[in-house]
């Protein structure tokens, strides 16, 4: 409420600077006029350089009597310039100024606010969202640097590296997240939940594709605890980028199956069954944000990789990207293509061949 | 809320440039006093509120506000204070926020200074201005929004660009645009004096001083931009002809040409029309500028065709100014008054040359700078045009005009005397060329165009003080006398000599480079590389961490003639968030030379990459540019620049002439 007072208040303001000039009376003949000034100023200047010697008697006589010609025109235009600020029409361009003031200032600012603002986050009393979420943040960082000091001088602090793990990944750090990891895990006890977000971790490094390693980790959890979830979760994943999309239902399945009634990760499972096409989840996903742009993106790039031709790079994102898609047919036929577009290069080949064997396309294989 | 505030400050101050619009240029057709004082209390408002809008996004940036996209992506809580306030600056959105903040702020004081404007004038001229505000106020709400908010708040910021995180990048982009935009000015000035029909003296008088300030701000930001990229690179070189520098150069030159058409129409009231059309080509140049950094069409064409949002609109900001401009040119210029004549031989004829030369030479830059871009974009074919091809061009065409100077400045208004001028430079010339023979004779062997290069400087420079010591000295005066004269001599006379000088300092900084030395070895602890005069010393390398990034620095000695000098201190930095490593070389001044070291990668054998540079009166490139820039504003101070118009003359005190 308070704010919308302020913009109340801002807008009556800017009206107002407007409104103002124009209700004032004008007081003719305010101002003298500029033009026979200056070449007063300019006869004076001459004088003042013929006294000090820079200019010539004869040269000055010349200068003097050009300003004067000027300064004779000036005067004779003075008389056309009246100004017209009285009367009848004066009345109506002032009551047509002030209405045009009061009506596109308002207007023009609440709409353009209305449709590039964010008022609707005006509602909220102020800072009460974003105040103490700073206040832990620099907490956060704090308390980040401590452990990092700590951990500097015992590397072997196994719940140390357990606990700046995950808010590395908040921070976005990922590889300091998958190292913070590894040494949990080498320091302390197996553990299910530990390897999942190892494994969790190594998956994002890698921008969503569930490499060897990954699988490894999420196998290792599910040994320790064959209900752990979150590693049963990625191991459909990495099903369906083997393109064991039947494998990776099954699991899914089980997984809901077993869920206890309250768990908060369901509905995500559910989705992930959707994508995959099992109707009986279908009714509760959300709709995801971008499978069609992906795959948009993903076309576009190999209809540019096709035409054009590429790096040896290029062709593993679109490898990769086939992958993560389910879609291994394709990614089959993405590798083969790079491996005749880039026949020449041994050293794309290798890079090809690595991708390949990664994403275990082992059909591909000279 | 003060986000909130702010982006809807921003928002009425689109409402309140419509009004300093539209009334005042109605109230200047109907010659209506009341509706044209309306111009000068909107361009007020106008800038109070932008200036809140950029309070408010600064202080999300102080405050690590992550709830705004802008500050997420540009900023990170452990960032230093200074670098937090220059990352409002140091993207793309904030950047258009400053650049609206300058151009109202210009409104503002064309407001303020109301008793020195003509009443018309003024109207015009600030309604131009609101139209210009207007079409950036758009851009920035609809395509580059500072103030777009992320729910939830993000937790951390991406923090800003690590090559922006240096001081002399922090203060580069408000000196360049207060250069851009000063010209904003003169533009509007122009279109109003088109728009009403009348140009004079008058006008060439109140547009002088923007002139003047937008160019000497100029020139601090591209001496500051150049020193940047010199230290901060770590090439060593301090002028790429890069797109980016390009860009600030055209306008520079067409502003230099401005600054000099400008005072032969004060002085003769001629030049008016080419004036005129000079002050639409500059800001046009600046827009133009503006839009090749802004629109992303440098890093690839192909990258705009991808993202056109942005540069279609600055496009076609370009298009309606530009093209509306010059279309009001076109149509009105044929009914201005022409000015006088004059003889070639003159003040005025030499300033007329000085124009042709700078124009010419920013047409070669425009066709080098842009031949690629259209290239590209017809036929796809990427070539670049480097060093080369401006040495070729634009050295030929800035020799003769820096060799005309002296003679230019020393010759008098309307009727010169070529002959009697060079009479007064024959001390000048002479000494330059016996300088440039001494140095050519303890070099040879040497670079042939250091010698040349240094003693066209010299001569500028020498130029410069000839010229103030005629006018104030003559044989047989005492001293005491001549230094009362000097003193005596208009604050415009001095800025004009001291600029000159300036010139001719840059010149001798440019042409000693050929006299760098270059050694490029790797070291390890205790190993010495000697380049030219100079030898350095690996002493040791020390890994460390600060808030935001890491580094390994390398310390060297350095050793000049068998002496210790001092030590210098290069790293390699890496930037933690977002990956991004950085050099920062080492710089050691000695006189106006400078030692410069650069390291590279480590090499396996634990030997460190180092390349080092002498660069023999290199800090003359900038001190003349500063020298340049503190010219113009010398010039600014001058009185008769400085009071209005309208004084009454009855008020000019008989004390201000000395006595003599």
């Amino acid at each position: 409420m308070v704010i919308w007072i302020i913009l109340l208040a801002m807008t009556a303001a800017a009206v107002m600077a407007v409104l103002w000039p124009l209700s004032r009376h004008y007081a003719v003949g305010r101002q003298a006029n500029p033009d026979t000034q200056f070449y007063r100023e300019q006869i004076a200047e001459i004088e003042r350089d013929l006294g000090r010697g820079v200019l010539l008697p004869s040269e000055a006589d010349a200068a003097r009597a050009e300003a004067g010609r000027r300064l004779l025109r000036a005067t004779g235009m003075q008389a056309e310039d009246a100004f017209a600020a009285v009367g009848e029409p004066a009345l109506r361009r002032r009551r047509a100024a002030s209405t045009l003031a009061l009506s596109i200032i308002p207007l023009l600012a609440l709409a353009t606010y209305e449709i590039y603002g964010s008022p609707q986050l005006l509602s909220e009393p102020p800072g009460a969202r974003m105040q103490p979420q700073q206040a832990g943040n620099m907490n956060l960082l704090g308390a980040v640097a401590d452990i990092e000091a700590h951990l500097a001088k015992n590397p072997q602090d196994g719940r140390g590296w357990e606990v700046i793990a995950p808010v590395y990944l908040r921070m976005g750090r990922i590889e300091d997240a998958v190292k913070a990891y590894e040494s949990a895990i080498r320091y302390q006890a197996p553990d299910a939940v530990r390897f999942a977000n190892y494994g969790e971790a190594l998956v994002l490094a890698k921008d969503g594709l569930i490499s060897a390693e990954a699988q490894a980790a999420f196998e290792q959890a599910v040994k320790l605890d064959p209900s752990a979830p979150k590693a049963q979760f990625y191991l459909a994943r990495a099903a369906v980028q083997d393109g064991q999309t039947d494998k990776a239902k099954t699991i899914l399945q089980n997984l809901l199956a077993s869920a206890p009634a309250d768990a908060p990760w369901t509905d995500g499972v559910r989705q992930e069954m959707a994508a995959l096409g099992a109707p009986e989840a279908a009714s509760t996903s959300a709709p995801q944000v971008g499978p069609e742009a992906i795959a948009g993106m993903v076309a576009g790039l190999a209809s540019r990789l096709e035409a054009q031709g590429g790096t040896a790079e290029e062709w593993t994102r679109l490898m990769r990207s086939y992958a993560v898609l389910g879609q291994r047919d394709k990614a089959t036929d993405a590798a083969k293509r790079a491996r005749e577009a880039l026949a020449q290069d041994t050293e794309a080949l290798r890079t090809i061949d690595t991708m390949a064997q990664e994403l275990k396309l082992t059909d591909v294989q000279p | 809320m003060l986000v909130e505030a702010g982006h809807f400050a921003l928002a009425l101050a689109l409402g309140l440039s419509l009004i300093q619009f539209l009334v005042p240029l109605w109230g200047a057709r109907a010659n209506d006093p009341v509706l044209m004082a309306v111009a000068p209390a909107s361009a007020l408002a106008v800038f109070a509120c932008i200036a809140f809008a950029f309070l408010a996004l600064t202080f999300a940036y102080l405050s690590s506000d992550f709830s705004v996209l802008n500050v997420v992506q540009n900023s990170h809580s452990a960032k230093p204070l200074i670098y937090k306030i220059s990352g409002v600056w140091g993207n793309h959105e904030g950047s258009m926020l400053l650049w609206v903040l300058i151009l109202a702020l210009f409104g503002a004081i064309v407001a303020i200074s109301r008793n020195s404007i003509p009443m018309r004038l003024q109207a015009n001229t600030l309604a131009v201005q609101a139209a210009v505000t207007i079409a950036f106020l758009l851009f920035i709400l609809t395509t580059s929004n500072p103030f777009t908010r992320v729910v939830p708040a993000a937790l951390e910021g991406q923090d800003l660009n690590p090559l922006l995180q240096d001081p002399g990048l922090a203060i580069h982009p408000p000196l360049l645009y207060i250069g851009y935009v000063g010209f904003s000015i003169s533009f509007a000035f122009a279109c109003a004096a088109l728009i009403d029909g009348r140009i004079d003296a008058v006008w060439a008088r109140i547009v002088r001083p923007w002139t003047l300030g937008a160019w000497a701000f100029l020139t601090l930001g591209i001496a500051m931009g150049s020193y940047w990229a010199y230290y901060e690179l770590g090439w060593g070189g301090w002028w790429f002809w890069d797109p980016v520098e390009n860009a600030s150069l055209m306008p520079w030159l067409a502003g230099t040409a401005l600054v000099h058409s400008t005072v032969v129409m004060e002085k003769r009231d001629a030049l008016k029309v080419w004036t005129i059309l000079l002050a639409i080509l500059t800001f046009s140049l600046s827009l133009l500028g503006t839009f090749l950094v802004r629109s992303g069409v440098l890093t690839s064409v192909h990258s705009f065709a991808v993202d056109p949002e942005r540069g279609t609109f600055i496009l076609g900001i370009l298009i309606l100014f530009i093209g509306g401009s010059l279309a009001l040119f076109a149509w009105r210029a044929p009914m201005l008054k022409q000015g006088g004549l004059f003889a070639p031989v003159s003040r005025e004829g030499a300033l007329v040359v000085n124009n042709l030369f700078l124009a010419t030479a920013c047409a070669t830059v425009f066709i080098g700078t842009l031949y690629p871009l259209a290239l590209e974009v017809l036929t796809g074919e990427k070539i670049s045009v480097g060093a080369p091809f401006f040495n070729f061009t634009f050295l030929p065409l800035i020799v003769p005009l820096l060799l005309l100077l002296p003679l230019g400045q020393t010759l008098a208004w309307k009727r010169g005397n070529f002959l009697g001028t060079a009479q007064r430079l024959y001390t000048v010339f002479g000494l330059s060329l016996l300088a440039t023979i001494v140095m050519f004779a303890a070099t040879y062997g040497g670079p042939v165009a250091a010698p040349l290069g240094v003693g066209l400087g010299l001569y500028l420079v020498l130029g410069s003080i000839n010229e103030i010591v005629t006018r104030s000295w003559s044989k047989g005066t005492p001293l005491a006398v001549a230094w009362r004269k000097a003193r005596g001599l208009p604050r415009s006379a001095w800025g004009t000599a001291i600029a000159h000088a300036g010139v001719g300092l840059t010149v001798i900084g440019i042409a000693a480079t050929a006299w760098g030395v270059e050694a490029i070895g790797s070291l390890k602890i205790g190993e010495r590389l000697k380049g030219g005069d100079y030898e350095v010393r690996l002493e040791r390398v020390i890994p460390r961490v600060e808030a935001n990034y890491r580094e390994e620095a390398a310390v060297l000695t350095v050793f000049g003639s068998g002496r210790e000098l001092g030590t210098l201190e290069t790293t390699k930095r890496l930037y933690v968030t977002r990956g991004m490593p950085t050099t920062e070389a080492g710089i050691l001044t000695v006189g106006l030379g400078q030692v410069y070291a650069s390291i590279g990668d480590a090499q396996p054998d634990g030997s460190i990459g180092v390349r080092l540079y002498h660069k023999p009166l290199v800090l003359l490139i900038w001190i003349g540019s500063l020298v340049m820039a503190a010219g113009g504003a010398l010039s600014l101070t001058d009185r008769r620049l400085r009071i209005g118009a309208p004084v009454p003359a009855k008020a000019m005190p008989p004390a201000a002439i000395p006595a003599e």
